[in-house]
């Protein structure tokens, strides 16, 4: 096959390394996640960067404590998660704002835009509600270009006012989801 | 299977035995009596937790992280570990050296009116976090046992876990320190000095 008959393979997106220079302007140095697609680029620079320790979870709420922990020994952090995980962090959520934990989460989300599993619906429709409801300051993106800026706003509150801060990134950002892989 | 006769061991002798000997390590305490008894011997260095059910390991694993010269020593109860059995294979896989559980394991839902939990029934929670991967996990329900393990909890490279069975014995609650916030900022303050206004 010819070169020029190639199907052409767009370009790998920007905003997740906008999200990792981000993350190094305002000394993040733990990262705790469940994996999701839209954060694959993003985790393996964290993974790769010696300054960072990215911390793989079995449930979603391990990360909301252990970044509790991080912060009482001097440690930014920030947690990484698809929207389903959300639900599972809801209690947990309780200790940061009782002790007004600086918190920064950036949710990826499913359920929404151009979703083909139904089983993503309930909780990525309710993510937001879920959210503000336990506390959180709730904050989105449905524009690649404004990523990183929109996480550097998050991580600013977040760790200035002692607040928990969620960024839901859109997830016509993270694209439809190829199930031929 | 941990079940074996009942313990004689007093949960109190137990943490104040543990306690005298914490030099400059870092304590977190899972929710209900494991933070009465801790708060028996009241410390700046001390986070308790008086909710999170389940996170009390986890909390241990970021601060560990963020301290690496510091051993960090969470005592927690059977309940408490139970709701949190997950983060015992994320510390397994993580190897967090400088991390110490230990388990006051009478169990009971002390707090919910004595009902029977798992580890009553055989469930061996030393013998899960071997299976995840800690350095050191094993049981213990007597006294000079306990005191034989008390220097490797603050010095042996880890993850370390100790299940230490305890009687039902229970103390009206002791602690007065409540507030969320000022246990926080105590512990940041008293670690961090001016770093905690950062």
């Amino acid at each position: 096959m010819k070169a020029a008959n190639k199907p052409a393979t767009p370009p790998a997106p920007t905003w997740p390394l906008d999200i990792y220079k981000v993350f190094k302007q305002i000394g993040i140095r733990q990262i705790a996640y469940v994996p999701d697609a839209g954060h694959t680029q993003l985790l393996k620079r964290c993974h790769a960067d010696k300054n960072m320790r990215a911390v793989s979870l079995t449930t979603e709420e391990e990360g909301v404590a252990m970044l509790a922990g991080s912060w009482l020994g001097g440690d930014r952090g920030a947690l990484l998660m698809q929207s389903s995980g959300v639900g599972n962090c809801i209690n947990m959520f309780g200790t940061i704002r009782e002790c007004r934990f600086p918190l920064l989460t950036l949710v990826t989300m499913r359920g929404e835009w151009g979703e083909f599993n139904p089983w993503q619906l309930p909780m990525g429709q309710s993510t937001p509600a879920a959210l503000e409801n336990a506390g959180l300051v709730v904050q989105r993106v449905d524009d690649r270009a404004m990523v990183g800026e929109t996480v550097f706003a998050a991580a600013t509150m977040a760790f200035q006012t002692n607040r928990a801060v969620a960024v839901l990134i859109g997830q016509r950002i993270v694209g439809f989801k190829d199930w031929s892989k | 299977m941990a079940q074996t006769k009942k313990s004689n061991l007093d949960r109190r002798v137990a943490v104040k035995a543990i306690l005298a000997e914490r030099g400059d390590a870092l304590v977190v305490t899972g929710l209900g009596s494991s933070s009465y008894d801790v708060g028996t011997m009241d410390h700046p260095n001390t986070y308790y937790l008086w909710g999170g059910m389940g996170g009390a390991a986890m909390i241990g694993v970021g601060l560990a992280i963020a301290q690496p010269k510091r051993r960090v020593l969470v005592i927690t109860g059977d309940g408490e570990m139970l709701m949190g059995l997950g983060s015992l294979a994320t510390i397994g896989a993580e190897k967090i050296r400088n991390l110490s559980i230990v388990v006051l394991d009478n169990e009971l839902y002390s707090e919910t009116g004595m009902q029977p939990t798992h580890t009553s029934r055989g469930v061996d929670l030393a013998g899960v976090a071997r299976a995840t991967g800690f350095a050191v996990a094993d049981t213990t329900s007597t006294l000079p046992e306990l005191k034989s393990w008390i220097p490797r909890l603050y010095s042996t490279p880890g993850p370390l876990f100790l299940d230490v069975k305890v009687n039902a014995n229970r103390y009206p609650l002791s602690i007065r320190l409540r507030d969320g916030a000022h246990i926080k900022n105590r512990f940041r303050e008293s670690l961090l000095g001016s770093k905690a206004f950062d």
